[in-house]
């Protein structure tokens, strides 16, 4: 057995989820979702939560929901069923593909993603491109937050102990809208080196880039070199790599980060 | 922490149903191996890289290591001793792996097969790259990929004839 011991709650309503979780959270309490980051993290004893909450259990959390031009995705969502109507629909797939292996993929949560704020995260990235908001619970009440205020940098949240994300809110695409996706990583299945995803045809132009920096952003100089007209993607995909944060000899990252940028433009251009 | 906490859990392997007291720390992967004796299903990595100790959970293949075994509490387990019939006889991926040397030292190999009973199911009639898309997760260290992707197809025309 390799993770140190800890003591194990399997709630079955999200009542008794956060009930559980106020309870354990001061002594070193954490949520179980698809636990593919959990478990290894415990394995390797980088994790040594003293209790886990599991909430695989919990009625509910496994659902997706589109209303109002919103899709809805529950705690328990995987990634492999993550799935949306339309071009964000499209997107998602683009993007899920990239997301470890089929096995991983049967068992992690986009939820869980978003909790865990690997700078190299797909769904982080997809969150913040879209402005997605997060519904959080606990004990003490519920409340809904900006992705851009959940994310702090790499593995780190604004998430209190006792807090747990129910849910992730992304607004839909309308149907002219064009997506794309590129990333690079060094195997197949492995996290990103840098990934960039790219929305036209939407209210106005959207470009974030993820992995190179602690945290996905979206790239709002490069947003603006996009409303040129003619539009020209090499210069967007130069001012976007000219944006980032890299120690000045990064020069390989920085490139790679421009061609992962304008392969996405022109995916969706 | 006093004593080690455990739980009493039931579910499925195989086709039977198996029921163990176990700490609530042992993996599914530990659980299979050293309560149930079914040895066939390898522990490589033991963080989710490897691939070889992948199971099917109702169906869906899953890293063995990373789940809990009290998580799998009332579902359905398949592991590589579950793939051959009642008889014996091999699933027709088994015996196309034997044809084709699809394997050398074995370790990869339980993990190779039912990620792959989930592909087939999902992909009856797969290119190669798609094959090679599939096993992307799971590490082969000796027969080099080439005579398991030639199994697979095999299996898969094999399957489909019968
Ligand atoms: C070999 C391998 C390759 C991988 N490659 C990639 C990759 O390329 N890209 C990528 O993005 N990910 C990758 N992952 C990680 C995977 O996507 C995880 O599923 C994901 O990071 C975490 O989701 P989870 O549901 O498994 O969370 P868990 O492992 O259960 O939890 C992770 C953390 O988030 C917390 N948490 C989870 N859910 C919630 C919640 N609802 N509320 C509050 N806190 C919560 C937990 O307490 C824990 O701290 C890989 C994993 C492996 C093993
Ligand atoms: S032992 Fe589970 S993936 Fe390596
Ligand atoms: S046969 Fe030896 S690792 Fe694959």
């Amino acid at each position: 057995m390799k993770p140190a011991a800890f003591e194990y709650h399997a709630p079955r309503t999200l009542e008794e989820a956060v009930a559980v979780l106020a309870r354990v959270a001061p002594e070193e309490g954490r949520v179980l979702a698809g636990g593919q980051t959990l478990v290894p993290a415990m394995a390797l004893r980088l994790a040594r939560p003293g209790h886990l909450v599991d909430i695989n259990g919990v009625a509910g959390l496994d659902r997706i929901d589109v209303a109002d031009g919103v899709v809805r995705i529950g705690a328990c969502v995987r990634h492999a069923a993550v799935d949306a109507p339309g071009p964000m629909g499209r997107l998602m797939a683009l993007m899920k593909r990239h997301i470890a292996h089929g096995p991983i993929r049967a068992r992690g949560t986009f939820c869980g993603s978003l909790a865990n704020a690997d700078a190299a995260s797909e769904w982080c990235l997809l969150a913040v491109a879209m402005d997605a908001r997060v519904e959080v619970r606990s004990a003490r009440g519920a409340r809904i937050l900006a992705v851009d205020d959940l994310l702090l940098g790499s593995m780190m949240t604004t998430l209190e102990p006792d807090e747990m994300i129910v849910a992730a809110r992304i607004r839909l695409l309308p149907e002219r809208a064009r997506v794309g996706f590129h990333e690079f990583a060094r195997r197949a299945g492995d996290f990103a080196q840098v990934m960039a995803v790219a929305v036209l045809g939407d209210d106005g132009p959207r470009l974030a880039i993820g992995s190179l920096e602690p945290r996905p952003r979206r790239l709002p100089e490069a947003e603006a070199a996009l409303a040129n007209d003619p539009v020209d993607l090499a210069a967007a995909s130069r001012t976007a790599a000219a944006a980032l944060l890299l120690p000045e000899e990064d020069a390989y990252l920085r490139a790679l980060a421009e061609t992962s940028v304008r392969r996405a433009l022109e995916a969706a251009a | 922490m006093s004593a080690e906490p455990v739980r009493t859990v039931a579910f499925g392997v195989n086709g039977e149903t198996r029921e163990a007291t176990i700490p609530v720390r042992r993996t599914l992967g530990d659980v299979l191996r050293h309560d149930f004796g079914l040895t066939g299903t390898h522990l490589g990595c033991e963080h989710g890289v490897c691939g070889a100790c992948t199971v099917l959970l109702d169906g869906r293949a899953v890293r063995a290591c990373l789940m809990l075994a009290v998580q799998a509490e009332g579902h359905e387990i398949r592991t590589v001793e579950g793939l051959a019939d009642a008889a014996g006889a091999l699933h027709p991926l088994q015996q196309a792996f034997c044809d084709h040397h699809g394997l050398q030292c074995g370790f990869c190999t339980p993990g190779m097969l039912t990620t792959l009973v989930e592909f087939l199911a999902d992909c009856p009639d797969p290119t190669a790259a798609q094959v090679r898309v599939a096993i992307s997760g799971n590490l082969c260290r000796c027969t080099g990929y080439e005579s398991i992707v030639a199994a697979v197809l095999d299996a898969a025309a094999r399957m489909r004839a019968a």
